[in-house]
């Protein structure tokens, strides 16, 4: 029953559950739509276990399987990382056309958050 | 496969460094401004796992000929589709695509440890079964549930929750099924066995998401996303690879942080959604305008008269603004008001929309800044102070009925929009919102109803303003 291997790899798993908790718990609401689109892209890694179905197959079935599982992990990594970079490069801290009146812009504006580094 | 040396140890370490990158770009979008930085380290961070990954396959030199075929065709098919319905998808249809992703995520996890479990054949170890069983079950549930989610949320499917007689006892039956069968192939390996546990896993995810209505869709994705990434992970320890249970993992907790956020902002516990069966979903109750009595019926000039001379306006925007594609025209209205230097912001609820955000990246496409974008709880003390509170296609998460006790969204957290020195109401009639009850907001003195589609209704103020203003 021990099993050194599978004992890293579930203390790896547990870890980065953690660690998830942790760095996630720290995204703000206004940023919620693109963290899950970028959470969809990481989840994407799955095209590596595509990947290597695609090393062990010898049979139609086999092949048949590597190729769903590559066209689907591969829209999976592309899709999501495209859409999440569109998604991300609309989100402005200030209106890429100045308002006229710079003063009203500037009270909207008036959260004391970090600025544009 | 060779042994293992050298080039192993680096492949490994390889994919430790790749996971690296994923957790410090999530780490990098805990502030819009870093953002997309985050996105371009995990995307560096996918590209060094997969040229490892083909590293290793030309290393190990066993791949055939159509194995690179094979794989060559099915990524360029996929990465098409993605790049494709990425580039091209609305912003309001943001939830279906993000459906879409968690579906083929899972469905791939799934394949994976098919294929793993195939060429195992009765070699495979009681360990590894477990892992492959949980990768098939979580993965083939988030597959068929993310298809139908994301069908109910393109219309394709009634987003009303479908409940029939004896549903329940499907469900029972599948996860009888699911943990029998499945228990039966750990001590004695059959591939029929898999196959039976995977029919009745997808079973189940359809019959998981029918009876959910649309209005709850933001905890269903945010629950399938946490069943992708889980199902990512188990596949990482079939294969024996850090990257998939690293990367899984974090996705797993991403999911299940925004399902806990979601279930808390709707004040219900996340079995009672699953449950289902609640709510009408995005069908139109009959009522025709100016149904009801007590209710204040209000004009584009009033209306308009009322933004104008305002010194602080707050934006409710609810899911109504996304269904009628009108967050260009409530930002052309905002941004009218602030040139004549009323004090405009939007106050968004956590569950506005049909998935967690919905609304802020709605608003960030019509160019409106984000931190004019107010959470919940910042804003609610800033309703007293406010002029006009103007609430366009949000219903339930303006109702003051939720702070008393017997109603069927009591003790739910809302926006205090009552507050407000005046409300204007945007809606197409006196429907109810999803939770099936009458908005008591509306029958408040203060508010006044202007009956319309979100779009045309804006389109009109944002006229009449102009007209005001000349």
């Amino acid at each position: 029953m021990y099993d050194p291997a599978l004992l890293v790899d579930l203390a790896i798993f547990v870890l980065s559950l953690w660690v998830g908790f942790e760095v996630i718990s720290k995204v703000p609401a206004t940023l919620h739509t693109p963290l899950m689109s970028a959470a969809n892209s990481i989840h994407g890694i799955v095209l590596v276990g595509a990947m290597l179905i695609a090393v062990t197959a010898n049979n139609a079935v086999g092949y048949i399987l590597a190729f769903v599982a590559a066209a689907f992990a591969a829209m999976n990594v592309v899709g999501g990382y495209v859409v999440t970079g569109r998604m991300l490069k609309m989100f402005r801290k200030r209106p890429t056309v100045p308002a006229p009146d710079a003063q009203a812009v500037a009270a909207a504006n008036g959260s004391p958050e970090v600025r544009q580094p | 496969m060779s042994t293992p040396d050298a080039f192993d140890t680096v492949i490994q370490l390889i994919y430790v460094l790749a996971a690296s990158c994923f957790v410090f770009g999530l780490h990098l979008m805990n502030n819009p401004a870093t953002a997309r930085r985050g996105n371009q380290a995990s995307t560096v961070g996918m590209i060094i796992a997969v040229a490892a990954t083909l590293a290793v396959i030309v290393h190990g030199g066993v791949i055939s000929a159509t194995g690179w075929i094979v794989l060559a065709a099915g990524a360029l098919v996929g990465g098409a589709a993605g790049l494709y319905s990425a580039r091209t998808v609305q912003m309001t249809a943001m939830p279906q695509l993000v459906s879409l992703f968690n579906a083929v995520g899972g469905g791939a996890a799934a394949l994976v440890a098919i294929h793993d479990y195939m060429q195992a054949g009765s070699s495979v170890s009681g360990t590894t079964s477990v892992f492959i069983l949980l990768d098939v079950i979580i993965g083939s549930v988030t597959f068929s549930g993310s298809i139908i989610a994301a069908g109910k949320l393109q219309g394709v499917i009634t987003s009303a929750p479908v409940t029939f007689p004896g549903a329940r006892f499907i469900n029972l039956a599948l996860g009888v099924i699911a943990l029998g069968v499945g228990g039966y192939i750990i001590a004695s390996p059959s591939l029929i066995g898999l196959v039976v546990v995977l029919i009745a896993a997808l079973v189940f995810g359809v019959s998981m998401v029918m009876p959910i209505g649309g209005a709850d869709m933001p905890v269903v994705i945010s629950l399938l996303n946490a069943f992708t990434g889980t199902a990512v992970a188990m596949a990482g320890f079939v294969i024996g690879n850090w990257a998939l249970i690293i990367a899984g993992a974090l996705v797993g907790a991403s999911g299940g942080i925004l399902t806990k956020l979601m279930a808390d902002a709707m004040n219900r516990s996340i079995p009672n959604i699953i449950v289902g069966g609640f709510g009408t979903g995005d069908v139109a109750v009959s009522g025709g305008p100016g149904a009801g009595a007590g209710v204040r019926a209000i004009q584009a000039d009033d209306a308009a008269i009322q933004l104008a001379y305002a010194s602080k306006v707050i934006i409710v925007p609810g899911y109504g603004l996304a269904a009628a594609q009108a967050q260009h025209g409530v930002a052309e209205l905002a941004d009218l008001l602030e040139s004549r230097g009323v004090d405009v912001s939007y106050a968004i609820h956590p569950v506005a929309g049909r998935m967690p955000g919905h609304m802020n990246v709605l608003l960030a496409e019509a160019n409106v800044p984000y931190p004019q974008l107010k959470e919940m709880d910042d804003i609610n003390p800033e309703f007293p102070r406010t002029d006009v509170a103007l609430v366009i296609g949000a219903n339930d998460v303006t109702n003051p009925a939720a702070r008393r006790a017997g109603t069927a969204i009591s003790g739910m957290p809302i926006l205090d929009v009552d507050q407000a020195h005046s409300i204007i109401v945007i809606k197409r009639s006196m429907g109810h919102g999803y939770a099936g009850i009458e908005n008591e907001l509306y029958f408040d003195p203060k508010t006044s109803m202007y009956f319309a589609d979100a779009k045309t209704a804006l389109a009109e103020l944002t006229s009449a303003v102009k007209t005001l203003v000349g």
